[in-house]
């Protein structure tokens, strides 16, 4: 039942506990039990709403950072993570194959904020030995969904 | 001047569903359940084969049964999903949907007078097409106390010394009804005792919600030689609009059907056979998860008008359900109508599926949550307005 209900409450998590049993043909309080157990191992780690920005008067700007780390003796990736990620413009954090080792995921209000943190914040951090910062100019798809505008449907009304 | 028409087609009404559609397209703000079509475009990467073959130029003919490559996808495809094996050069042929090798079928088979068993409610072109190709078509009328599946029993009531085909549209359009193995097989004895052939349009195979998967009646004993398996790409891959089907019969059969299709269409449309190919070898995921998400709202739909006080047997094929609106005292079209009129909701009469469909409705779960809710919220509100008109439920 896990997966199911994580199928489908990955593309809507606003579905009502009600009709999600009924989709899956299990008891509501099955499956509320279920997520709550899930919530309380941290599979689900949040209820977030996705939002295309360049369709509000906000600004915001958001950028790839790819960070080249020495992990220090006694001192591994995790926790030079955990000194990247608790700055709360770090939107995403991930630990990368490849030619570098973090990939830093962060958002600003303006490219000059952005420039600030990796200058002033992350790049004099003792383990970093270099960064590479990437704008993001246009989102066009993101957590699997198109962000332009709804499609309709096209079919015909009636057909056999 | 003489009457340019043919008498035979003259005589055939139109399809029933025809002036629902002219109605409800005249209307403003129409919420449907009535397309036989699935909601899901196709796959990407099924369409981007087919985007790549017209950027290769691959812009002409095929051989008349249909690419090669494709007919020996759809032997493995038929081998891997229903155990049934069938020989691409001299056995299957790929049509333009599954509605061309219904009517090719029939063509190849019928003398003037033979009589072709047509289970009903049934999807709309069987008997017109069995008409004009100079059978005699024959209704079973199906009952849902019965499922909609077809039984021994009235199978035989209506077997005659001049019946040669009984078709088998199972998983069911417009009931949703599907027949398991034990079922099919009483029916292939009965066929094989009175020696017919059976047309088994099996294009909704890969939608069935039940324990067990579709079961071909081609793979029972002593049936592939007399059954011609029709099945194709609308349904199971969200490929309508490419317009492809295919048939696989005996030899004999084959050659003869591709006659017809050689002459009267040449071959089917290459870009869709190329994109086809891919469907064959590459969408079992895709289908996994298409056929999931009917399932999901086949439960919602079923729960809903159920506990909304509408009288609905179970399917488990397809994606339609099938509620009996007799407990109105109205007949299909009429309840059809004023829902349509009085809550701008199009679902199709059941009687546009033949005499048997008399009493109920046809309602598509080929349609978002979002879009299920919204008119079912519209379908409670007509059934609530109904009862009350009626002085309570008559229970």
């Amino acid at each position: 039942m896990r997966e199911k209900i994580l199928a489908v409450i990955e593309k809507n998590s606003r579905i009502d506990i009600h009709d999600l049993a009924i989709l899956l043909g299990e008891s509501e309080a099955a499956v509320a039990n279920e997520i709550a157990e899930m919530e309380k191992e941290r599979i689900i780690c949040g209820y977030h709403t996705l939002i295309n920005w360049d369709n509000t008067s906000e600004e915001k700007v958001s950028a790839l950072i790819e960070v080249k780390v020495t992990p220090q003796r006694g001192m591994g990736f995790d926790k030079l993570a955990e000194r990247i990620y608790q700055y709360s413009e770090v939107n995403a954090l991930y630990l990368m194959a490849g030619g570098f080792d973090f990939m830093v995921i962060i958002e600003g209000k303006t490219m000059r904020q952005v420039a600030q943190f990796v200058s002033d914040k992350l790049a004099p951090l003792d383990s970093v030995l270099s960064t590479a910062t990437h704008f993001v100019l246009k989102k066009y798809k993101d957590h699997g969904t198109v962000l332009s505008d709804e499609v309709e449907d096209e079919r015909m009304l009636i057909t056999p | 001047m003489r009457d340019p028409l043919n008498k035979l087609i003259s005589a055939i009404p139109p399809s029933g569903i025809r002036k629902f559609f002219d109605i409800a397209s005249e209307m403003e703000g129409v919420i449907s359940l009535g397309v036989g079509e699935p909601d899901f475009d196709t796959p990407w990467h099924v369409r981007e084969e087919g985007i790549y073959s017209l950027e290769k130029g691959r812009t002409f003919y095929t051989a008349n049964a249909g690419l090669r490559d494709l007919r020996v996808e759809i032997r493995n495809y038929l081998e891997r999903h229903y155990q049934v094996s069938y020989d691409p050069d001299k056995e299957i042929l790929v049509t333009v949907g599954g509605s061309e090798a219904i009517d090719i079928a029939f063509r190849a088979m019928l003398d003037p007078g033979d009589e072709v068993l047509v289970p009903q409610p049934s999807f709309v072109s069987y008997v017109p097409c069995a008409v004009l190709a100079g059978g005699v078509a024959v209704p079973i009328a199906l009952e849902e106390k019965d499922q909609f599946r077809l039984t021994p029993e009235k199978l035989l009531e209506k077997i005659t010394p001049k019946t040669k085909i009984l078709v088998l549209p199972f998983p069911n359009n417009p009931t949703g009804a599907i027949m398991n193995r034990e079922e099919l097989e009483a029916i292939a004895k009965i066929v094989i005792d009175h020696d017919l052939f059976v047309l088994s349009d099996e294009i909704y195979s890969e939608l069935t919600f039940g324990e067990e998967p579709h079961v071909t009646i081609a793979s029972l004993p002593g049936m592939k030689e007399r059954t011609v398996l029709i099945n194709g790409f609308s349904k199971a891959f969200a490929m309508t609009g490419w317009r492809l089907g295919y048939a696989c019969a005996p030899a004999p059969l084959l050659k003869q059907m591709l006659k017809i299709h050689q002459f009267a269409i040449m071959c089917a449309p290459t870009t869709s056979q190329y994109a086809a190919i891919d469907a064959m070898k590459n969408c079992d995921e895709d289908v996994k998860q298409m056929r999931e998400s009917y399932d999901q709202r086949r439960r919602y739909l079923l729960h809903e008008l159920r506990d909304m006080g509408m009288e609905c047997f179970e399917p488990l094929g397809a994606f339609y359900m099938f509620p009996s609106v007799k407990r109105f005292g109205m007949t299909s079209d009429a309840f059809a109508m004023r829902l349509l009129e009085e809550e701008k909701v199009a679902v199709v009469p059941g009687s546009a599926f033949g005499d048997a469909g008399e009493g109920y409705l046809r309602i598509s779960y080929a349609y978002s949550l979002k879009s299920l809710k919204e008119a079912l919220a519209k379908i409670r509100r007509f059934v609530e307005r109904l009862d009350a008109e009626q002085g309570g439920r008559a229970e």
